[in-house]
């Protein structure tokens, strides 16, 4: 089974076409390392492989399953971490941890792991409201893996956190993970070092696809 | 619909009409206590029976429009809501006339027909301000069918409890037709007939000139070839949005005569 | 599906609680109505069919202020999102939302039905209070049904707090219409017998027809 399998992927809202002619694959524990300026529909990618919006044309298979038809598979296997934290600010890490926890059937010793594993064990009775932004970045960390997914969806994972962050969430979010990974970055050198394939996007279209690139092509897609 | 049947619809609404006119004018006999007035009756409920079922139909397309997920159905019912809502506008207008010359009100709250036709009116006077507040196309045609399966459902339950809970004053007219003499019931059923086609008509109309207008715009890009890149989002809009299909497949579309 | 609602309604108790939005702004509404109808008709004490309508427009303007903030916390917050990632029913929120509406009603109802009776009604509630409950029950229903359905709709739009009102409104009609004249011989002296029964059913069957289309046309508002 390959983590992802995409051919002609189109995306429309109303008349603008978000992505047209998408086609990537990737095999289980490989990284994708997205590249685009904004608006190229990196962010469309990422809730479409998340089952969050249906393709309105091409073929998708997420680990298997085959999109938008068996979305429901699909989901409590993917780990999708935002730009938004998806966390509610009144309540505290662990409240919101637990919920979320609920809805995927996780138990609460697995919340406590991945607590400690973002080093909020200690502040994981504050409401959300009253932590920093890289605090609240560790969190979502924590609630993307907290089903133990077998992909992860990351839109540019270490904005907010410091470099000792960072190192702390590698375990669960970096190549040491073992999961398969979709990276959006803005990050050429970081992201270029972990891709076992890239991807270009530019207003939509795929302009740049392989299993590596330099670092002139990715200023290529900015200009 | 192409131009053909558009035609034989729009005549036969002619002759109904006009056959319904002179049948109320000189055929169907002056009512006894209201007098001449009485004849906006052959108007004003015809209007109110197409604009209710109107409101329905929209449902039951709206309902097309989620099972099916085509757009095609959320334009027609858009088109039919507001036809019907123009309607409703004409029900309330000629009801009220009619209230002022029989018994003397512009308003009266006491029948429940003309109260439960406002109640629905106000709500669907919602159904373009819902549409307009939604910029996606496609959600914003999904939430309005949604809105139109909820409102067409609601039509029977208000009238019901409407009904219930007031004396009417409102002459019975519907459970009366079997009352009515023969020549008020033909002269009803025309007209009824008559402002149901138009209903027909003007929607058919309003359905070709949207598909029309869709057809013509990707006939341009077509022309302009492919290669003209995305095209701009278009602005905000309470009209639902045609397909943008792909421009070989809108070619394909025209040469096959739409 | 049991697990993901319980999950839900923890979520909603505990930030309701929390951040105390709907239900004492809904209760508070209701004391203040009460005062404003005081002067505005003129009256010390109502009773019948006076006292049924300002019962009940009272609770209609409060249970809106509820229906208005039901989803905006998910829609700000991202528990959209957060929910739709999850393997659950998306029928599971409608569940979840539609029980805490009704659970602010519910306590909207415990302070504002005594502060009616205290205020505004003509003799005491006493006997007709078990014929009240049950009117206010089948009510809240419908409004729990209805105003789920119509926040969700109105949260994803421009102009939520506007269009939320503008919908809810109209169909909620029918049931002031059936609370409204079921609780009127209620609220008349003396008081004699209970609610009449065609009123009971009109609001059982506008419950029932409402919840099925909010039922089955629920999912259709989440997905994309």
């Amino acid at each position: 089974m390959r983590a992802l399998e995409v051919e002609g992927l189109a995306r429309h809202f109303g008349e603008r076409e978000a992505l047209s002619g998408v086609s990537v694959s990737l095999e289980m524990g490989q990284t994708l390392v997205v590249f685009g300026p904004n608006g190229a529909g990196k962010t469309t990618l990422l809730r479409v492989l998340a089952s969050l919006l249906r393709p309105h044309a091409g073929d998708v298979r997420v680990l298997g399953s085959t999109l938008p038809v068996n979305a429901w598979e699909v989901r409590g296997r993917v780990g999708l971490l935002g730009h938004e934290p998806l966390l509610y600010r009144e309540l505290t890490a662990r409240e919101n941890l637990m919920f979320h926890a609920r809805l995927h059937g996780v138990g609460a010793s697995r919340v406590s792991e991945v607590l400690d594993a973002v080093a909020m064990s200690a502040r994981c009775q504050e409401p959300l409201r009253s932590l920093s932004r890289g605090m609240v970045q560790r969190v979502a960390i924590a609630r993307a893996v907290l089903h133990d997914p077998q992909l992860l969806l990351l839109d540019e994972p270490h904005s907010n956190l410091d470099p000792a962050a960072v190192e702390l969430v590698a375990p669960l979010i970096g190549a040491a993970s073992g999961r398969a990974r979709v990276i959006c970055s803005h990050d050429p050198a970081g992201g270029l070092a972990q891709a076992d394939r890239v991807l270009g996007l530019r207003e939509g279209r795929q302009v740049l696809w392989g299993e590596h690139a330099s670092p002139q092509q990715i200023a290529e897609l900015y200009r | 619909m192409s131009g053909k049947g558009l035609r034989t619809l729009s005549i036969a609404t002619v002759v109904v009409m006009a056959g319904a006119l002179a049948l109320v004018f000189f055929y169907a006999p002056l009512e006894a206590e209201q007098g001449f007035l009485q004849k906006i009756f052959y108007v004003h409920v015809p209007l109110a029976i197409v604009t209710l079922s109107g409101f329905v139909i929209g449902g039951l397309l709206a309902i097309q429009h989620l099972r099916t997920g085509d757009g095609r159905w959320d334009m027609r019912s858009y088109v039919v809501i507001h036809m019907s809502l123009i309607f409703g506008v004409g029900t309330i207008i000629t009801g009220s006339i009619w209230a002022k010359g029989s018994w003397g009100h512009w308003w009266v709250w006491n029948e429940p027909t003309l109260v439960s036709f406002l109640i629905i009116l106000l709500l669907y006077a919602t159904y373009q301000p819902l549409r307009f507040a939604i910029e996606d196309p496609e959600r914003q045609s999904r939430y309005a069918s949604v809105f139109a399966i909820t409102a067409g459902a609601f039509v029977p339950m208000n009238f019901l409890a409407v009904r219930l809970s007031t004396a009417y004053l409102h002459p019975r007219v519907l459970g009366s037709t079997s009352n009515l003499p023969g020549s008020m019931a033909l002269t009803f059923l025309v007209s009824l007939a008559g402002i149901a086609l138009l209903f027909a008509t003007l929607c058919t109309y309003e359905l070709t000139a949207k598909r029309t207008r869709a057809q013509v715009r990707a006939l341009r890009r077509a022309l302009l070839g492919e290669g003209t890149g995305p095209r701009a989002a278009r602005g905000r809009s309470a009209v639902p949005a045609l397909h943008n299909p792909p421009a070989a497949a809108a070619g394909a579309a025209i040469r096959r005569g739409g | 599906m049991r697990r993901a609602v319980g999950a839900l309604l923890r979520k909603e108790l505990l930030v309701e609680l929390r951040t105390l939005e709907s239900v004492p702004a809904m209760s508070l509404f209701s004391l203040t109505t009460f005062v404003v109808f005081h002067f505005a008709l003129n009256r010390t004490s109502v009773e019948g069919d006076l006292a049924a309508g300002i019962l009940w427009v009272t609770l209609l303007f409060a249970a809106i202020l509820g229906i208005n903030r039901l989803f905006v916390a998910d829609a700000d917050q991202g528990g959209f999102d957060g929910f739709l990632l999850a393997p659950v029913d998306r029928t599971a929120m409608l569940i979840a939302k539609a029980l805490t509406l009704l659970a602010y009603l519910l306590v909207l109802e415990i302070v504002a039905v005594p502060a009616f009776a205290l205020l505004l009604l003509a003799g005491s509630l006493g006997r007709a209070l078990p014929g009240l409950v049950w009117v206010l029950l089948l009510a809240d229903i419908g409004i729990a049904a209805i105003g789920t359905l119509v926040a969700a709709l109105a949260v994803r739009t421009r102009a939520r707090d506007l269009l939320g009102p503008l919908l809810a409104l109209p169909l909620l009609v029918p049931v002031v219409i059936g609370g409204a004249r079921a609780s009127s011989p209620l609220f008349t002296l003396p008081r004699s017998g209970g609610p009449a029964a065609r009123w009971l059913l009109t609001l059982g069957l506008y419950d029932l027809i409402f919840g099925l289309i909010a039922f089955a046309l629920f999912d259709f508002l989440l997905e994309d």
